[in-house]
């Protein structure tokens, strides 16, 4: 049973991405959302997974995999092979963050960004009043056991699109329990950009 | 828990390419008549449409599972097919056949060459991977099979599998190709070419004319003896034998002292009493002219619908993964459906004989969601 704002972010997603397109998912984990694209959406999806387990369970749900590391690249995939790129919850694991993202931006027409808002508000208690690094619901793991390479907030990625002239199509914020519009930098648990160049 | 095996099995023998339709080779001379050794197991549905080509590596034979009358070891990837294995011979027909070129049946060096009455020996002409799928081709055809479910095979047999999508992308719906390469390296040659020289240093060789005499066993003992080695890794070689001895101390002499010597010695020595010396030639060089990069995989402008599951090991440095990527790098271009996986494992390119359970999980995923479509729930528990 996925936690509920993995299941939150996956249905934002899901809605996101229009029926029969291409879509690349890069840190695909299990595989489950991209079976959801596939069966609800028609989508013609694949997935880029580092980890061998992820990647087992990946054929048993019949959807395509590449074992690889999305640090390494995209060069096999010509520009704009995919409707869709999905980068979520990954692009913080990624050693080289710009990379990544510019090859993403490179062979998909959009770009689908989820991350963990590194100034929500209980984050912002961890550190502020108890001096630790955060633990919350979207960053659930110590400082020693997480995958997380790089931390950024809301305003972080938007500052970022800004310089880079990236444009911004959507986006969403992603309480406890649904999407909400209030001061999200401080609220959001989670976000979903969707971004091209 | 151990599965059942399929019980008892028989070779059976297709020949064709009778004079004056002798079958032209890719290097344009003409063979014929040509004979393949094959075995199959399961039954073939109402559509035929669930037929699987298991392609068999250097050394391999048609026998991949069962065991024949009499015999106490079963076929050579016995644990993969069977009952509910990882080619479940329940759902699936499956083929294997020995290469044109080989000596367990099929047509080689070593058959009877018709004009002369006397074995081909280096009359033979030098065959391909294209060939051998070329002749396995006729088989399908003669078992009244148009489209194939699946071509797998690991090592050389992976090599015919991408040979199939190349040479006959529409009678394939998928491909498995585990452990292999769209060419050989120039070190992989290297390895065959000491091997094949090894063979041709024993005076026995006799330029391949040693038919009804004694054999070049010692060549071809080394020249096995360097592709075990190229077979396993420095780990499982040090899992398996470390330093051990075979006695309690140095012999001080040229003995076999280590255990790891004795091993080499009689893998050797057991291969040379199962296989022809001039089938080593041919089959090595085969391998070596083998090369679908650049766009001999998938022809520019051509579409092809055949889906991949590519397989490889980690600590396999005769056909390292990156040979392995470079497959999928190629399908990803085209915008072909591939699934690319990379076990971790220790055993080196014996893998793909070893790693039997993760192969299993992912074939039979893989093979269902393509016989079936995608709708088998049950198998989504894992």
């Amino acid at each position: 049973m996925k936690s509920e704002n993995v299941q939150l972010g996956h249905n934002i997603i899901y809605d996101i991405v229009e029926p029969g397109s291409r879509v690349l998912d890069l840190g695909c984990g299990d595989g489950s959302l991209m079976q959801l694209l596939a069966t609800g959406k028609n989508a013609r999806v694949q997935g880029i997974e580092v980890s061998d387990e992820q990647i087992y369970k990946c054929v048993a749900r019949g959807v395509s995999v590449f074992h690889g590391n999305i640090d390494t690249g995209l060069s096999e995939y010509p520009d704009k092979s995919f409707d869709y790129i999905i980068l979520n919850q990954s692009l913080q694991e990624a050693i080289k963050v710009e990379f990544v993202l510019n090859e993403a931006l490179r062979v998909g027409q959009n770009v689908i960004v989820g991350f963990s808002n590194f100034a929500y508000y209980k984050a912002r208690i961890d550190v502020f009043f108890h001096g630790r690094a955060p633990v919350t619901e979207s960053l659930p793991n110590q400082w020693y056991s997480t995958p997380n390479l790089h931390f950024l907030s809301i305003h972080d990625f938007e500052n970022y699109c800004a310089n880079k002239n990236l444009r911004i199509l959507a986006r969403h914020y992603l309480g406890e329990h649904q999407e909400i519009s209030f001061i999200p930098n401080l609220l959001a648990l989670n976000a979903i950009f969707v971004i091209s160049k | 828990m151990k599965k059942q095996s399929i019980g008892i099995v028989e070779t059976k023998y297709f020949t064709f390419a009778a004079p004056p339709d002798e079958m032209v080779l890719e290097s344009g001379q003409k063979l014929g008549p040509i004979t393949l050794a094959y075995e199959t197991y399961g039954e073939l549905d109402q559509n035929r449409g669930n037929a699987v080509l298991a392609l068999h590596a250097f050394s391999g034979d048609a026998h991949v599972a069962g065991y024949h009358k009499g015999d106490d070891k079963p076929g050579w990837w016995d644990d993969m097919i069977g009952p509910e294995k990882a080619l479940d011979t329940n759902k699936y027909f499956v083929i294997c056949s020995n290469v044109i070129g080989g000596c367990k049946g099929s047509t080689g060096p070593s058959s009877i060459n018709p004009e002369t009455g006397e074995p081909y020996a280096l009359d033979f002409p030098v065959i391909t991977i294209a060939d051998m799928v070329n002749a396995q081709r006729h088989l399908i055809d003669h078992l009244g099979i148009n489209k194939l479910l699946c071509v797998i095979g690991g090592s050389m047999g992976g090599m015919q599998a991408l040979q199939w999508v190349a040479a006959r992308p529409k009678m394939i719906r998928s491909a498995i190709p585990i452990a292999t390469a769209l060419k050989h390296s120039p070190q992989q040659i290297a390895f065959n070419e000491v091997g094949r020289q090894a063979v041709m240093a024993d005076p026995a060789w006799n330029h391949g004319q040693y038919y009804g005499k004694s054999r070049p066993e010692r060549g071809l003992a080394i020249a096995r003896m360097i592709g075990h080695i190229t077979y396993m890794s420095d780990k499982s070689m040090e899992t398996k034998f470390s330093r051990k001895l075979k006695e309690k101390d140095y012999s001080y002499g040229f003995q076999t002292d280590f255990e790891v010597e004795g091993y080499l010695r009689y893998q050797g020595d057991s291969f040379v009493k199962r296989f022809d010396a001039n089938s080593y030639l041919y089959i090595t060089k085969a391998i070596d002219y083998f090369d679908l990069s650049g766009q001999n995989l998938i022809p520019a402008g051509t579409n092809i619908d055949v889906h991949f599951l590519v397989i490889a090991f980690q600590s396999d440095w005769l056909y390292p993964p990156y040979q392995s990527q470079e497959i999928v790098r190629k399908l990803k271009m085209r915008h072909m459906d591939a699934t690319y996986i990379e076990i971790k494992s220790t055993y080196g390119h014996d893998a793909f004989l070893l790693e039997v359970e993760e192969e299993t999980m992912l074939i039979r995923h893989f093979l269902n969601r393509l016989y079936y479509g995608t709708g088998e729930p049950d198998l989504y528990e894992i």
